[in-house]
């Protein structure tokens, strides 16, 4: 077997006092999509944060394609130029049009020339329907555009795995949709991804596998069908029975 | 359903008439309350006892006249050096703000430097500072530095004026969303590239405003280097024809050319607030 994409040892993580993640151990094998779900504030977004070396990680190991990446010696920013990470609130820039957000990353970053990095970038817009709005500032747009620009942001460099976090909480309920189609798109392409959501439908829908977080700990993991029609632990029946008397699955 | 519809238009008719009323009611408010100010401050001031000398020494047509062509030639020397400190001030204050700004271990001492050197500057008084550098530099006499009091003044509007512009743009470099930083560093940028292509455009844009603030100080603060001995400078020339006489009249002149910069300066920062707000 293929040694797995993305790898986390015993990932152990605090924001002071705090405890945030709790030796997480995960792999998500090439092709694969893989949910974490769970409340708000359990470690979701912090653990895709620490794989993109934007939080440090206190004690285990990330692994991209097999090399360790939280190893002090290891080049932050050419390991961030192999992931692809979208935010809950977008972060578009606002001071650049769709098209340049697209192409930033590419052409500073990847240092691809201008022309043919415009050319993906154009491309990339129009698969995901954005066709027409490449000129527009990003603050002209709903919603729901401005995170499939950002989606298409995240991707233009191919990365080896995406990491989406939260990536329709910020959205009206009408919004969410179209954003989720995007995610499938690249899901139906063979995509790698981590998604933190607590979009049960989009979890059940996109995701191979979903794992529960709950304080820090990955409580149990498995088919969607199974994590959230019948779940083992009873941390895990206990927050699926919260989600369900809010309406939320 | 029909007696409705048959009111409505009265009401928006009714609706509409109070509405103009109350309009023309503010207006004359507005006009009634001016009148009643402006006149009462007029009247105070040109029945006081002493209305005829000030008018004399402040206001004379003639004085006015004669005076006016020597400030305005003066005045182009404020101008002149306004725009070249301005242009300095801008570059510098950007390099203290981000020499404040960035983390590396080996720029410490840097940072330590342009954090003592803008609170230091600011907290002198821009006028002492002129004194300082106009008297102390030549007094120090060593060879090569500047001893033209026109040089010396602008040295020392340019010490004073970058450490308050480099507090601005730090203002305007930590206004900026961490998001903002996090999706830079998330695209593949370094930390420099994120700080010039991404946080330091949003910064700069944010802070038009308050910098063209600085710029109206700085106009009015041209005047100072006249304590110096800048010869041909619009206050001073304006200065030196009040004592001839003892007519102050050309200090009028001399306030009338400052304003004709400062007032449209104010006018499009109003405009620019405005348009940004929308």
């Amino acid at each position: 077997m293929n040694a797995p994409v993305l790898e986390f040892r015993g990932v152990t993580k605090a924001f002071g006092e705090r405890d945030v993640l709790h030796g997480i151990d995960l792999e998500i094998a090439e092709h694969e999509a893989v949910a974490v779900i769970g409340a708000s504030g359990s470690g979701k977004s912090t653990m895709l944060r620490c794989a993109d070396l934007l939080e440090e990680i206190d004690d285990g190991d990330i692994l991209l394609d097999g090399e360790v990446i939280t190893d002090p010696s290891v080049d932050a920013v050419s390991v961030r130029r192999r992931l692809g990470l979208v935010f809950q609130a977008y972060n578009l820039f606002p001071h650049l049009s769709v098209l340049e957000n697209v192409v930033l990353g590419r052409w500073r970053g990847h240092g691809v020339p201008t022309g043919e990095a415009e050319e993906a970038a154009r491309a990339q817009l129009k698969r995901l329907g954005l066709e027409g709005r490449e000129d527009d500032q990003p603050d002209r747009l709903s919603g729901g555009q401005q995170q499939r620009v950002a989606l298409a942001r995240a991707f233009a460099a191919r990365p080896r795995a995406m990491l989406l976090d939260e990536v329709t909480s910020a959205l009206d309920p009408e919004l969410v949709g179209e954003v989720l189609a995007t995610v499938r798109t690249l899901r139906d392409e063979g995509v790698t991804m981590l998604i933190a959501t607590h979009e049960m439908s989009f979890a059940r829908e996109v995701a191979d596998r979903v794992g529960y977080l709950h304080d820090g700990r990955l409580v149990e993991i498995g088919p969607p069908e199974q994590i959230l029609s019948e779940p083992r632990e009873p941390e895990t029946q206990r927050f699926l029975r919260r989600l369900l008397e809010a309406g939320r699955v | 359903m029909e007696s409705t519809a048959e009111r409505r238009p009265d009401r928006r008719a009714e609706r509409e008439a109070a509405r103009r009323a109350k309009t023309r009611r503010g207006l004359l408010i507005a006009a009634v309350s001016t009148v009643v100010v402006l006149g009462g401050l007029a009247v105070l001031i040109l029945t006081s006892p002493g209305w005829p000398d000030v008018r004399d020494k402040f206001f004379d047509p003639e004085v006015f006249k004669d005076s006016f062509p020597d400030v305005a030639e003066a005045f182009w020397l404020d101008i002149r050096v306004f725009c070249i400190v301005e242009v300095i001030v801008l570059v510098l204050a950007l390099g203290v703000a981000l020499l404040r700004t960035v983390r590396a271990p080996a720029l410490f001492p840097l940072r330590l430097l342009a954090t003592v050197y803008a609170d230091v500057f600011r907290g002198v008084p821009v006028i002492l500072l002129v004194y300082l550098v106009g008297f102390g530099i030549p007094a120090l006499d060593l060879q090569g530095l500047p001893s033209e009091p026109v040089v010396l003044g602008g040295i020392a509007l340019t010490l004073s004026y970058t450490a308050y512009v480099s507090e601005v743009y730090r203002a305007g470099l930590r206004s900026v969303h961490r998001g903002q930083r996090d999706a830079a560093l998330a695209i593949g940028l370094t930390e420099q590239q994120a700080m010039r292509h991404v946080i330091l455009p949003q910064a700069v844009r944010r802070v038009g405003p308050p910098l063209l603030n600085d710029f109206i100080a700085l106009q009015k603060d041209v005047a100072l280097i006249a304590i110096i001995g800048v010869a041909g400078e619009a206050f001073r020339v304006a200065q030196i024809q009040a004592a001839s006489d003892f007519n102050y009249t050309p200090l009028i002149a001399a306030a009338l050319l400052y304003l004709a910069v400062t007032v449209p300066l104010a006018r499009l920062l109003d405009r620019w607030d405005i348009e940004r707000a929308r």
